[in-house]
């Protein structure tokens, strides 16, 4: 039961189906990539899975650990465990990262458990240096002025902090040069083990030479079309993402 | 409120008499000072009420200011407060301080003594008259806002009978805050707070003024003054953090005179009042000069803060900057009117002004008027108003890192309100001001 199990979900924004009978089967210890071309429903799939309220689900299930989390808030889908790496992170001016941390930290706690402050600096800041961020960045405001790549390490820092049982990373190689790139891929490896999951959302195959993937699958109209290990990466890579419009377009109508 | 919720048998502003019975009392005072209250009295005895068309006083709630005649000027008495005297405390280690409770000294004035041999004044107003006439003659009242509270301007001077008189001679830089507290007691008891504080040339000092009440049931007047000098290459920090109880009609009319290349800063805090008028004109008559001007306000329940601001440059080539940001609640009402004015000679002004409503509620009501009226061609002005809501997107970002609504709702209008927390130079007064907002959220 130690999965994250998506079982013919059907999503859809103002009316329109985005995800159609959506499958997939995320279990903890793995890291699965999900690739596509734009506009095929990605990162739809991690708001949906987040909790948006813009996203309606008309149908299916989320089973995480075998539980259904549909209909739930996004707060508590959080505080359940899931953590979404989110592709635009947005800028919260006069909240510092310090303070907002530490308040997804304390709304994790039980009723009348204490908040260890030394404990929670002594983590932040070994966890700020491994993914190279200046401790100074405790006391700046959540993202504001952030480089692309400091927006992403901060949503790294945040996963790392958290420790989900799952973690859906939305183009998070989106906007990073290459020494970002790795920074933020040592981050994410470093966190792999029993006890996460991870969906990796990407557009690119670059990504995937960091973070190695134990199963790909090829996203296409709301659906996933192929599946396979990390070498269907490299088999799109080589052939585009025409190669799925090509194969797959006639299947999905 | 009305009449017979009053328990206290004084004589109120209304009674014909009061202010003879008053002047009675301070026959120790200068003779200029005595015929200024004469004459302040007639004036506010001459000076129609507000009136609606009137553009100074445009959407404020002008119900309240009819019947201050049923307040009563606070006795003299030494108060029994020994918990306000407790409550005090909110700067350790201050460089002085003053206690009021009804405009009655309540408690011993504190002050630095290595302060006192630099030839720091920092005493009642009373006290100042007797000792430094010629002194406070030279700034008391040399300067007003002329927003629109002429009348109760009037009634402030003509009925004041203490307030503080703080001086910071020239090259004397004092860097721990002097702090004022004021606290209400009497129930419809009108009292009448008067800050003046001066820093002679390249001196420098901060000054807090703390008001509050006793309790939360007593209703009162509050008419307010404070008044700050600040000499050629001197800096100043003014901040009041105004909580009287939400039974309070008050008034606060500020100057914030900058001379030659001086820092003159202030931030108003606003907590309590059930309405709060405030007036706030900075004025820069010294070229090279710094002046900011802040507040941050927290209206909830059915609170109306009505702000006029006036930033005048008269000299050339400095800069003002004003940041009023209000997060509006419930039913509440504020009210923004803030003008620029760049005279004809007051080239290379850089003066920028900006209203920022947050509201947090369907009922609440923000009012921006802000205006420019440049005479020079040379100019760098901008004013801006703002009225928005909390961003769905920064709410959900919260959300999805498990964040309840409300706790993600706190932080994110306490967010928006740090930018003027952070100009607390003082940690601890930062802090406080923090846990003051904090509790407007959790009524």
């Amino acid at each position: 039961m130690s999965t994250l199990e998506i079982r013919n979900l059907n999503v859809s924004i103002a009316g329109t189906p985005i995800l159609r009978d959506f499958n997939l089967t995320v279990p903890k210890g793995e890291v699965h990539a999900l690739m596509g071309p734009n506009g095929t429903g990605k990162s739809t799939l991690a708001k949906a899975l987040a909790g948006h309220e813009d996203y309606t689900i008309e149908s299916g299930e989320i089973l995480f650990d075998g539980e259904n989390i549909i209909g739930e808030e996004p707060d508590v889908i959080s505080r359940a465990g899931l953590f979404m790496a989110f592709q635009y992170p947005s800028e919260i001016p006069g909240v510092t990262i310090a303070n907002f941390i530490r308040a997804a930290l304390t709304a994790r706690m039980e009723e009348g458990q204490r908040f260890d402050a030394p404990a929670y600096y002594k983590e932040l800041y070994a966890k700020m240096d491994s993914l190279k961020i200046d401790r100074q960045f405790t006391s700046r405001s959540v993202n504001e002025g952030f480089s692309g790549g400091e927006k992403k390490r901060c949503e790294i820092l945040q996963m790392a902090m958290l420790k989900p049982k799952y973690a859906i990373m939305d183009e998070t190689d989106s906007g990073l040069d290459i020494d970002a790139l790795r920074i933020v891929a040592g981050g994410v490896n470093a966190m792999r083990g029993p006890d996460l999951g991870i969906l990796v959302i990407t557009h690119y195959q670059r990504l995937l030479d960091y973070i190695v993937p134990d199963r790909v699958h090829v996203m296409y109209e709301g659906r996933i079309v192929e599946s396979g290990d990390a070498e269907l990466a490299k088999k799109l890579e080589l052939n585009g993402y025409d190669w799925v419009k090509e194969n797959f377009a006639a299947a999905t109508v | 409120m009305s009449n017979d919720t009053l328990t206290v048998e004084a004589a109120t502003i209304a009674d014909a008499d009061i202010f003879s019975q008053r002047q009675a009392l301070s026959a120790h005072l200068p003779e200029w000072f005595r015929s200024l209250q004469q004459a302040h009295w007639a004036r506010y005895l001459e000076l129609p009420e507000p009136r609606r068309l009137d553009e100074r006083w445009r959407f404020a709630n002008l119900r309240r200011l009819q019947d201050i005649g049923r307040f009563s000027p606070t006795p003299f008495e030494r108060p029994e407060a020994d918990d306000l005297v407790e409550r005090a405390q909110v700067v350790e280690n201050c460089a002085g301080r003053l206690l009021f409770v009804d405009d009655n000294l309540a408690a011993a004035r504190e002050m630095d003594p290595e302060l006192e041999k630099q030839g720091v004044i920092f005493t009642t107003l009373g006290d100042a008259l007797n000792r430094h006439g010629d002194l406070v003659k030279k700034y008391f009242m040399a300067e007003t806002p002329d927003l629109g509270s002429e009348k109760y301007e009037a009634l402030h001077v003509a009925l004041l009978r203490s307030g503080v008189f703080l001086y910071v001679p020239d090259n004397v830089e004092v860097k721990r805050p002097f702090v004022v507290y004021n606290f209400t007691q009497r129930n419809g008891g009108a009292i009448f707070p008067h800050t003046l504080f001066v820093t002679g040339r390249n001196a420098r000092a901060t000054l807090v003024d703390y008001q509050a009440a006793a309790s939360p049931d007593t209703e009162h007047l509050v008419i307010a003054n404070a008044h700050i000098h600040t000499g050629d290459g001197a800096e100043s920090h003014h901040r009041i953090i105004q909580n009287w109880n939400e039974r309070t009609l008050s008034f606060q009319l500020n100057t914030n005179n900058a001379q030659r290349d001086s820092q003159a800063k202030s931030i108003i805090v606003n907590i309590g009042s059930a309405q709060a008028r405030q007036e706030v004109h900075g004025k820069i008559f010294g070229s090279g000069s710094n002046v900011e001007m802040y507040s941050v306000n927290v209206p909830t329940g059915e609170q109306e803060f009505d702000q006029r601001t006036l930033q005048t440059h008269i000299a050339p080539n400095s800069r003002s900057d004003l940041l009023f940001k209000n997060a509006l609640l419930d039913q509440t009402r504020t009210i923004f009117s803030g003008l620029i004015i760049v005279e004809e000679n007051a080239q290379q002004t850089d003066a920028y002004q900006t209203n920022n409503n947050l509201m947090l509620s369907e009922e609440a009501e923000s009012n921006s008027l802000p205006g420019l009226e440049i005479k020079a061609n040379d100019v760098k002005c901008s004013h801006g108003a703002t009225t928005g809501r909390i961003d769905e997107s920064n709410m959900f970002y919260f959300l999805a890192r498990g964040i309840p609504p409300a706790g993600a709702r706190e932080l994110l209008v306490f967010g928006f309100l740090e930018e003027i927390i952070q100009k607390f130079e003082t940690p601890a007064m930062a802090e406080h001001v923090r846990s003051l907002l904090a509790a407007k959220f959790h009524l």
